[in-house]
């Protein structure tokens, strides 16, 4: 049998989840050996004629990071979905916008404004701000076009899975090929590489079914390195969290953010947290719930720190192609 | 006039593309390095709680997170103005160095060392860390892979998780090391002093040794004099984690030297409409275009600029190796290829910090935090990222949550350095009538791949080279198209 064809490419993303491919290590080695890498890594414009000459769905799998942020972004995407049997959205920004998609809480004008225009190591008396063309003295430059929103990449282009973090552990990558590539695939939809339950079912803590009258940031409260951080007035998001990353966040004594998307049957990550902080408060009287709640800082981007491109409150245009 | 586009130039913070336009005469004109993509944090940071600023802004590189987190924690210091523990600020140092030996590894063997090790006009299909593996041999290839790995683990010791680590509070850090932990930390640090010796040997073999690739980096074509920039200790020394900027005009006399929270009096920062990365310059002196010397604000960063802003190394054995350099090289370095050696020079100070670091009997202490928070406010944090000088500045409301922020990231001090040095390459490869071969557009990759690790580091790991240069006729119309496949 021929070796399945594969593809990655990164759009609007840190380059986290191409370091978290090396960082399974030798098994990488074993990865390569049965695949043919067919494009790897991006490519913007001649490589994108390479991509373009395939012929429709001749790429098995493309493991697409990062969000769709510019028209460049979207258009790659939209050029591998037709070629590629099976699209993956690998890692938070793909899956869910990810730290990126926390930009959607302000309109792009005010973020160039405040890059180009406002910080104060900043000297741009013109105004000048990037744009899509530029007229040079020896010719034309151009720029992809940034689009208004983040977006995962659900809502440019159908996907067939999942694999989420930021960035996937290697555990969850190592599964998450070894998956693929036993041709044993579960429904469309499914995510890979991580369990089927909440992170709180894997946590090593303690818990007590402690609740609390008072929530601490992390730098306001020492920690006693044994017990549930919820328990102890730190909130942490493994109840509202997938579980299957090693608790790699717990176990350096800090809390769970959430990158692992929500857990199953959840649709919406942060209004999930949200329910879980209400109902660790130690209070049946709804003055002193709203006392408590209103006394965490940032609570809409502390609840979606990871999903507020998918949040289901935002109001947002419908999809990015209508652009 | 014809155009050759170098598109695209894979990096880590984002993507990025060349064009270098010739002239009727077929020489070349002019050349852009565009940056294509922009994210905003400097915006969207705004309103969040500002610890939790230390725990995004890592996402804005996936590669050297700990750069950032570092940064982000230094910052969180300033902003509630307090001093951290003696014991974390050690803990900070040894993710720090450890860091810094994983990355420069990667880099000098499987990005920058093809190029010399193997050869920069070698077949494309061996210039590649496989090929740097039959060269050298297969043992230093796996040695490559586990200084990676066990560098790595001790990131993961202290902060969770390898990428986007998580262990910076204000004052401290969350997590410290147990004996067996120390244990295994000292063989990782022996292990990675070994390594380094072996590296600056192989230097010296494979490089030094080769007058071709000797001319090659002494080259006038790989060369700018600009000003430098790099955080020192108090006796003038290379730091990463801390001390004061200190910046040496291209005669190597001291021009500025500052602490973090005085980088606007020094740094300002120029906007062009044709890249969403800005331009750093020297406040002082000015913008006054993508021009060298004494009398432009253009200054770089990174491994060549730390060792020429510095007079020594922290290190015994980092800085006999500077000697060499120096006597080799002269005091002040302007050879952009000479970045390699100042990045094993690094390598070898980062090592030897380790071994200092992990037989110091306070890294086991528990002293974790200093809990004495002020008020926040406002705080900068700057530490030398692997690609330069990195500084963060957050300005807090009272109640924590961030007003303001800005940064400024390694690889855009050096953006309009990089510029300027395609452009040189370019002149001094590129001309009428001559053949672009693939070794000529190798050349001209090499003059950016000496500020940007960053750049594909998987492309370079799996044999593929992804610079396309396209010549376009004056009504552009395709002439000639030189491209280097995937393998």
């Amino acid at each position: 049998m021929a070796k399945p064809k594969v593809a990655f490419y990164w759009a609007a993303s840190c380059g986290g989840c191409e370091i978290a491919v090396l960082e399974i290590h030798e098994k990488l080695l074993d990865v390569a050996a049965q695949v043919e890498i067919v494009f790897w890594p991006v490519a913007i414009d001649a490589k994108y004629k390479d991509v373009e000459a395939m012929e429709d769905k001749s790429i098995d799998v493309t493991f697409f990071n990062g969000a769709i942020r510019s028209s460049e972004n979207e258009h790659i995407a939209k050029l591998l979905r037709q070629k590629s049997k099976i699209m993956i959205a690998f890692g938070s920004c793909a899956s869910e916008g990810c730290i990126p998609g926390l930009a959607n809480f302000y309109t792009k004008d005010a973020l160039m404004d405040r890059v180009f225009k406002e910080t104060p190591s900043t000297t741009n008396e013109e105004g000048i701000l990037p744009g899509p063309e530029t007229q040079v003295a020896e010719g034309k430059l151009t720029l992809p076009v940034l689009w208004d929103h983040v977006w995962p990449l659900e809502d440019v282009v159908d996907v067939d899975y999942f694999i989420p973090g930021c960035s996937p552990a290697p555990v969850t990558v190592a599964k998450a090929f070894e998956t693929i590539l036993s041709g044993n695939l579960p429904p469309k939809g499914s995510v890979l590489g991580a369990s089927e339950v909440a992170l709180c079912e894997e946590c090593p803590r303690e818990r007590h079914d402690k609740k609390v009258k008072k929530f601490y940031r992390p730098h306001e409260i020492v920690d006693d390195g044994k017990t549930c951080l919820m328990e102890q007035g730190i909130i942490c998001a493994g109840l509202a969290t997938r579980g299957g990353c090693g608790h790699l966040c717990i176990n350096a004594n800090m809390p769970c953010r959430g990158c692992y998307g929500p857990p199953p049957r959840v649709k919406d990550q942060g209004a999930a947290l949200l329910a879980a902080i209400a109902s660790a408060v130690d209070s049946n009287d709804e003055e002193e719930i709203k006392q408590i709640m209103s006394e965490i800082p940032d609570i809409a981007g502390l609840c979606w720190r990871f999903s507020l491109a998918k949040c289901s409150l935002v109001n947002k245009p419908v999809a990015a192609a209508a652009q | 006039m014809k155009t050759i586009s170098i598109d695209p130039i894979t990096r880590l913070e984002g993507h990025g593309k060349i064009e270098i336009f010739l002239d009727d005469n077929g020489e070349v004109a002019n050349a852009y390095v565009q940056i294509p993509e922009l994210r905003g944090f400097e915006k969207f940071c705004e309103g969040r709680a500002v610890e939790e600023v230390a725990h995004i802004t890592p996402r804005i590189c996936g590669v050297c997170p700990e750069a950032h987190h570092m940064a982000g924690m230094k910052t969180l210091d300033a902003v509630f103005k307090v001093e951290p523990t003696s014991t974390a600020k050690k803990l900070r140092r040894l993710l720090y160095n450890s860091f810094f030996v994983s990355d420069h590894t990667t880099h000098f063997y499987i990005l920058a060392g093809p190029d010399f090790v193997v050869g920069p006009d070698a077949p494309v299909a061996e210039r590649n860390i496989l090929g740097v593996i039959a060269k050298v041999g297969l043992e230093t290839g796996g040695e490559v892979i586990k200084r990676r790995r066990e560098c790595n683990h001790i990131v993961e010791m202290l902060a969770g998780r390898q990428v986007h680590p998580i262990c910076g509070l204000p004052g401290g850090v969350s997590k410290g090391l147990n004996a067996e932990e120390i244990a295994e930390a000292k063989q990782i640090a022996a292990n990675s002093l070994e390594f380094a010796k072996f590296s600056i040997q192989l230097f010296h073999d494979m490089v030094l040794g080769n007058t071709a690739y000797k001319d090659l980096i002494l080259s006038d074509m790989y060369a700018h004099k600009t000003y430098y920039m790099g955080l020192v200790d108090d006796q003038n020394r290379a730091d990463f984690y801390d001390g004061k900027v200190r910046v040496v005009d291209p005669d190597g006399n001291e021009f500025a030297k500052f602490p973090a929270s005085e980088y606007l009096e020094h740094i300002g920062e120029h906007v062009e409409p044709w890249s969403y990365l800005k331009f750093p310059y020297l406040k002082k002196i000015g913008w006054k275009g993508f021009v060298e010397g004494k009398d432009s604000g253009i200054y770089r960063t990174a491994p060549l600029a730390r060792i020429n802003a510095s007079e020594a190394m922290a290190t015994p054995l980092a800085n006999a190796e500077l000697q060499k350099f120096r006597e080799t090289l002269g005091r002040t370095v302007h050879a952009t290829l000479a970045t390699h050696w100042a990045r094993l020079i690094e390598l070898m100070q980062a090592a030897e910090a380790m071994v200092e670091l992990t037989n110091d009997p306070e890294i086991g202490s528990d002293d974790l935090r200093n809990r004495d928070l002020g008020t926040p406010g406002e705080g900068v944090g700057i530490v030398e990222a692997p690609r330069g000088t990195l500084i963060h500045h957050y300005i807090s409301d009272e109640n924590g949550i961030a007003q303001k922020v800005n940064l400024i990231v390694g690889t855009t001090h050096n953006n309009a350095p990089i510029c300027m040095s395609i452009k040189r390459a370019a002149q001094g490869l590129i001309h009428k009538n001559g053949e672009i071969s693939e070794g000529t557009l190798n050349k001209v990759e090499m003059a950016f791949r000496a500020y940007d690790p960053c750049f594909g580091c998987a492309t370079h790991a799996i044999g593929q080279t992804p610079l396309i240069v396209t010549v376009y006729a004056p009504d552009g119309s395709v002439v000639a198209q030189g491209r280097q496949d995937p393998q």
